[in-house]
């Protein structure tokens, strides 16, 4: 990365104004993950360790600006260290599907052989389950619990990072620069880190965005199955499932953890778009050459 | 000798079905033998489907081959591993026919080249970016460009990124597989007069894969003439032009257009009816015979000897058996 790339990196997401939004979102998103347990108003309800009958189920105000839930406890509070528990599962979720899916799907795909044909049908068993399944199933063998969930989400996640490595490698793996690298004299590692994986990651990195926000979205899921995250944590889906059977009585309990939840979705997948645009070298000097 | 090939075959079998059992084979290269000298452009010459590329990645440890045996430097390197095939590797180097697709296109320029500089020489990063801008600058590329990627080059200068990346380790002979093929005209001259300036300065040895008998015949020292996986005719590249023996070499040769008119009046080009058979199924005897205008009997019958007609001038045709 130069100077050069970086300006033109720059003039690219200037030229689109919704890339702009996305990368906003997400950055406000991370940035709230890391900094919400210091800035919450009411740091005891956010965590969930108090308990106020007289602010119970009180509509949104200037004081409680998303309101207060069952338990007379901030939901704007709640909500706002929501993030960092979504953030935890984006996070945790797509970086073990991809550790997992990257290393099955580049060793399959430049081995070929039967090792390709053990590595890909045991990818294909798991391929073969609708994933919020087998998520749901993984979930409730390992008991609810914020670990628990990651693991599950990523367990029923990796096969499709795997697959997705595995078709770009073998398309990668014969052009002339492998065969370049191998006179050369490289090693098999160097050449599938240095030469393969790099030229396969575009659509990974892309999916890997997009699936940030279904994460957070599939957690939730999870969470308002009761098989998520346990209570008292503010998890978005599990603030939501409370507030569901308060619905008629309150409906600001599942409409803002609900709207954090299409944000950031929203977010991601602006973010994905950009990536999409930035990555590919050629399709960056071109654009940037006609000026667009 | 630097470089003997010995009764390479490379056969690629064909396989059906679920279960991948093999149905036959594409006899790509068919028990050929040759050698390349040191300090000499030895050039590979034939029509696409030849086999020409094949015996090339042999060569290069991209396939292994059937059978047959690869000497180099005296060493038997056929089933090289481990250090042994890297120090092979590194004697040993490669420039291939698209120049854009044999660079990482995420990588810059720079780092292509410093690339097998950082893996063999006991040099340290900085070392190895001034040895390959050296290198870069010595194959005609402006300092500006070293810190661009592939696809901001034009197809003239990827070759040169290529050959300098090829010339990296001062290999002992390179092999260029189509390097010119790609180019347009005014290019391939560039190139080719840059391979014969490192050629000189470099004293390495060159084995020249290519279709293009103008070029073969500006470069090299001996030609080889491959027709099917066969290797039909041999010789050094003047008496070859001049003295083509095989059927299908004079064919080859009278292909060529001539830029003196009065001469391409004199001799009348030959055309070879049909086109080259299936390499799965070859044709009994001589490959040619189906197209051959001196087809003979024997020609059906028996596959020809491999005859030397003067000093390095072989061919491989019943014509040049009356003894």
């Amino acid at each position: 990365m130069d100077l050069e790339e970086i300006t033109s990196i720059l003039r690219l997401i200037k030229l689109n104004p919704l890339s702009i939004v996305g990368i906003a979102i997400v950055a406000t998103f991370i940035t709230l993950g890391i900094i919400s347990p210091y800035i919450v108003p009411y740091p005891a309800d956010a965590w969930g360790y108090s308990y106020n009958l007289e602010t119970r189920l009180l509509p949104p105000s200037s004081k409680y600006l998303f309101g207060t839930d069952e338990m007379g406890r901030d939901l704007f509070s709640r909500v706002l260290l929501g993030t960092r528990f979504s953030l935890i599962i984006a996070i945790g979720v797509v970086g073990i599907a991809l550790a997992i899916g990257i290393v099955v799907g580049l060793i399959a795909g430049y081995m070929g052989g039967s090792i390709a044909m053990i590595l890909m049908r045991i990818t294909d068993m798991f391929l073969a389950f609708p994933p919020l399944l087998l998520a749901i199933a993984f979930a409730a063998t390992l008991g609810r619990g914020l670990v628990n969930v990651i693991i599950a989400l990523a367990l029923s996640w990796w096969p499709w990072y795997a697959r997705l490595i595995y078709i770009q490698v073998n398309s990668v793996k014969n052009l002339p620069f492998i065969d370049a690298a191998r006179v050369i004299g490289l090693s098999t590692t160097k050449i599938m880190f240095r030469h393969i994986l790099p030229n396969s990651l575009t659509p990974i990195i892309i999916q890997a965005a997009l699936d940030m926000g279904s994460a957070i979205l599939e957690a939730a899921g999870l969470s308002f199955l009761g098989i998520g995250v346990p209570p008292p944590i503010p998890e978005w889906g599990l603030l939501i499932s409370q507030g569901w059977a308060l619905i008629n009585r309150a409906w600001w309990l599942s409409l803002f953890p609900g709207i954090a939840i299409v944000i950031t979705v929203i977010g991601f997948n602006l973010l994905a778009d950009t990536f999409q645009e930035i990555m590919d070298p050629r399709l960056r000097s071109t654009m940037v050459m006609r000026g667009i | 000798m630097l470089l003997n090939i010995l009764n390479l075959k490379m056969y690629f079998p064909i396989k059906k079905g679920i279960f991948g059992r093999v149905v036959g084979y594409v006899k790509a290269v068919d028990d050929i033998t040759f050698s390349v000298n040191l300090n000499e452009v030895y050039s590979l010459v034939g029509e696409s489907g030849s086999g020409k590329s094949t015996v090339a990645r042999c060569i290069l440890k991209l396939y292994e081959p059937t059978s047959g045996r690869i000497l180099f430097e005296g060493r038997d390197v056929t089933y090289a591993r481990g250090r042994e095939l890297l120090e092979y590797r590194m004697k040993i180097q490669a420039v291939f026919q698209n120049p854009y697709l044999s660079l990482n296109p995420r990588m810059r320029i720079i780092d292509i080249v410093a690339e097998p500089i950082l893996e063999h020489m006991d040099v340290d990063k900085a070392d190895a970016y001034r040895i390959a801008l050296e290198l870069l600058e010595k194959v005609g590329l402006s300092d500006e460009l070293t810190r661009r990627y592939p696809s901001s080059l034009s197809g003239g200068q990827a070759q040169r990124v290529a050959i300098a990346r090829a010339i990296a380790l001062k290999p002992k002979l390179v092999v260029l597989d189509e390097p010119t093929s790609a180019l347009d005209v005014s290019l391939q001259a560039q190139i080719l007069n840059l391979l014969e300036d490192l050629y000189n300065e470099y004293r390495m040895s060159y084995l020249l894969i290519s279709h293009d008998l103008s070029v073969v015949r500006y470069i090299s020292d001996r030609v080889g003439v491959m027709y099917l996986g066969k290797l039909v005719e041999e010789s050094y590249t003047e008496n070859l032009f001049e003295n083509p023996l095989h059927p299908y070499t004079q064919a080859l040769i009278s292909a060529v257009p001539e830029p003196d008119a009065t001469r391409s009046k004199l001799s009348k080009r030959i055309v070879l009816p049909g086109e080259p058979p299936s390499a799965i199924s070859p044709p009994s005897g001589c490959r040619l015979n189906p197209r051959c205008p001196h087809a003979m009997d024997i020609c059906r019958r028996e596959e020809p000897p491999i005859i030397e007609i003067e000093k390095g001038h072989t061919v491989s045709c019943w014509l040049y058996t009356k003894a």
